[in-house]
């Protein structure tokens, strides 16, 4: 489990996480992330999304 | 096998070991950093990333510098701005070194504005933040089907010439270049000659000096485009600029993100095109699938970026604090320098990394950098490639090698082939 984090300061809108996983993650019109919703799953894509993030802007706070 | 090694101008690029006093070397003299086996890093790069990690290096202007090799330190460094500073250092290193032109501080002011490339957070996010809402998959889906018509016309064109053909000069080039237009807004009567200047700009077989004043005539073309877009905002990307930031952007900044994007957005797509068809090429099998399966293209394009990794090293970095990789410690002020080929070969990235499979596509590679400074036109690149493979095998399902001679291009900031005669049908 966990909680997954956005921090939209730190986003550079590369869209990788909504490559990775565009039912969890989307760019507002800036181009930076928002979250579909607020409390996601935090699942094997999700993981790989964070991974895959280069600015470092997701983030998950294990329990 | 041939490999050709020659020199391009270079203006201020701070990673091209190009210009004056290169000319005429031979491969074996590359800079370790760029050299190659065909599509491989060379053995040397390998023998750093499996021994020490990381090994203080000469680059070919006499500085020196660390070379970073592994996947995880090249995250590191990419991923951490504020160490390893990407701030204009080496351009004013190299300003005092014999053979490079002399250049007043303002006129490398001048250079400098407007690429991202040149400036770490915060001056780089201000720049990065207005251009980004370009380059989001919504932008990309409204410029996918002028990308589809120009890919099909470039075929259509190939077709009626017969074969062969040089997919470079016929397909691999004029195609991002024209989609770089589409983006930027340059209007359709300025495209003949905006193309041809491309052209010369690139066309390694041209002397240098006519390739700088293409260059320059390029340069000039876009600061009369600016002006242009300033007066009457058009629908592209710098009339967006100029309506949504106009106030904040200056002119000189307005020209150098328009170089920027045409430099570092032409020649990348094109040499993945080139290079990446001479991969499926030679593995026909896959090439067999990224023809005839739709749902392949996407892995093929992740795995065709690691595997070629066509930007040696990107921009070089300066320690702004003392820092360790692999265990060595670097001291401030020094410079570091990563390969990109030797980090995505590496085996902590995923399992048999010498080997090309188009169907695992795994992201995690680091071909469009990592960090900050992540490749801003990704999402454009990609759907490029996405677009263009599948539809030249398609046009063409047995496309194949019209020589034997392999031209790879080895001395720029970005590999590829100087040429690739093509074949199909009964030709
Ligand atoms: C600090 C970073 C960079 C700076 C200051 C810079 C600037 C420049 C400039 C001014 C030129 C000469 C252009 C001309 O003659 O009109 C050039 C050439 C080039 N740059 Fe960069 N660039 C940078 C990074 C990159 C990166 C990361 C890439 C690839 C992703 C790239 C790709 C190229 C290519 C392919 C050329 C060759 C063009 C030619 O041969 O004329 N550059 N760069
Ligand atoms: C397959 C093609 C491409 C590859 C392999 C590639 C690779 C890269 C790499 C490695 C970097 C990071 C350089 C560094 O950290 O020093 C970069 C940055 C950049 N690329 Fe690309 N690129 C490609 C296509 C494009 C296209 C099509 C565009 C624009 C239309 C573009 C625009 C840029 C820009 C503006 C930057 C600087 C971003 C920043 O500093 O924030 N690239 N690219
Ligand atoms: S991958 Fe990271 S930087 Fe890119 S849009 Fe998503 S959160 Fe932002």
């Amino acid at each position: 489990m966990g909680e997954l984090r956005a921090d939209r300061a730190v986003c550079i809108g590369a869209g990788m996480c909504v490559m990775t996983d565009d039912a969890v993650f989307d760019q507002d019109d800036d181009g930076i992330v928002v979250l579909l919703n607020e409390n996601p799953e935090v699942d094997e894509k999700v993981r790989s999304a964070v991974d895959a993030c280069p600015s470092g802007a997701l983030s998950i706070r294990e329990e | 096998m041939t490999e050709t090694a020659r020199t391009r101008p270079d203006q201020g690029m701070a990673e091209a070991p190009s210009g004056p006093g290169l000319e005429g070397r031979s491969v074996e003299e590359l800079p370790l950093h760029m050299r190659r086996s065909g599509f491989d890093p060379a053995p040397e790069l390998r023998a750093i990333r499996e021994g020490e990690g990381v090994r203080k290096i000469r680059t070919p202007f006499g500085l020196e510098a660390w070379m970073v090799t592994r996947w995880s330190d090249v995250r590191e460094v990419l991923g951490d701005a504020a160490t390893f500073s990407n701030e204009w250092q080496p351009q004013r290193r190299m300003a005092g070194l014999p053979g490079m032109p002399k250049r007043s501080p303002e006129e490398l002011a001048r250079m400098r504005a407007g690429n991202l490339l040149a400036f770490d957070p915060p001056a780089h996010t201000r720049l990065r933040r207005m251009l980004t809402p370009e380059f989001t998959g919504r932008r990309m889906a409204r410029l996918e089907p002028r990308v589809r018509e120009i890919v099909d016309q470039h075929l259509d064109a190939m077709e009626r010439a017969g074969s062969p053909a040089d997919l470079v000069a016929d397909f691999a080039l004029p195609v991002p270049s024209l989609v770089i237009c589409e983006l930027l807004g340059v209007p359709y009567e300025d495209r003949a000659e905006f193309q041809r200047r491309s052209a010369k700009l690139l066309d390694l077989s041209r002397p240098m000096d006519e390739r700088m004043r293409a260059g320059d005539e390029q340069r000039a073309y876009m600061a009369s485009l600016v002006a242009r877009e300033q007066a009457d905002p058009g629908e592209g990307l710098l009339g967006m600029l100029v309506r949504e930031h106009g106030e904040d952007l200056t002119t000189d900044e307005l020209v150098g993100i328009a170089n920027l994007l045409l430099i570092a957005g032409h020649e990348t797509t094109s040499n993945m095109l080139g290079l990446g068809t001479l991969a499926l090429m030679d593995h026909p099998d896959q090439l067999a699938l990224v023809r005839d399966d739709p749902d392949a293209i996407g892995p093929a394009v992740e795995e065709l970026l690691r595997w070629l990794s066509i930007v040696h090293s990107g921009t070089f970095k300066t320690t702004t604090r003392p820092a360790e990789i692999a265990g060595h410690a670097i001291a401030e002020g020094e410079l570091v320098m990563l390969s990109i080929p030797a980090a995505n070969r590496d085996p902590a990235l995923l399992e048999e990394p010498e080997r090309l499979d188009v169907r695992r596509g795994a992201l995690g590679h680091v071909a469009f950098g990592h960090g900050v400074h992540h490749c801003l036109g990704a999402p454009l690149a990609r759907m490029e490639m996405r677009i263009a493979f599948p539809a030249l095998l398609q046009r063409f399902p047995d496309l194949r090698p019209a020589s034997e001679d392999r031209r790879f291009r080895s001395f720029n900031v970005v590999y590829g082939m100087e040429s690739l005669p093509v074949a199909w049908g009964g030709a």
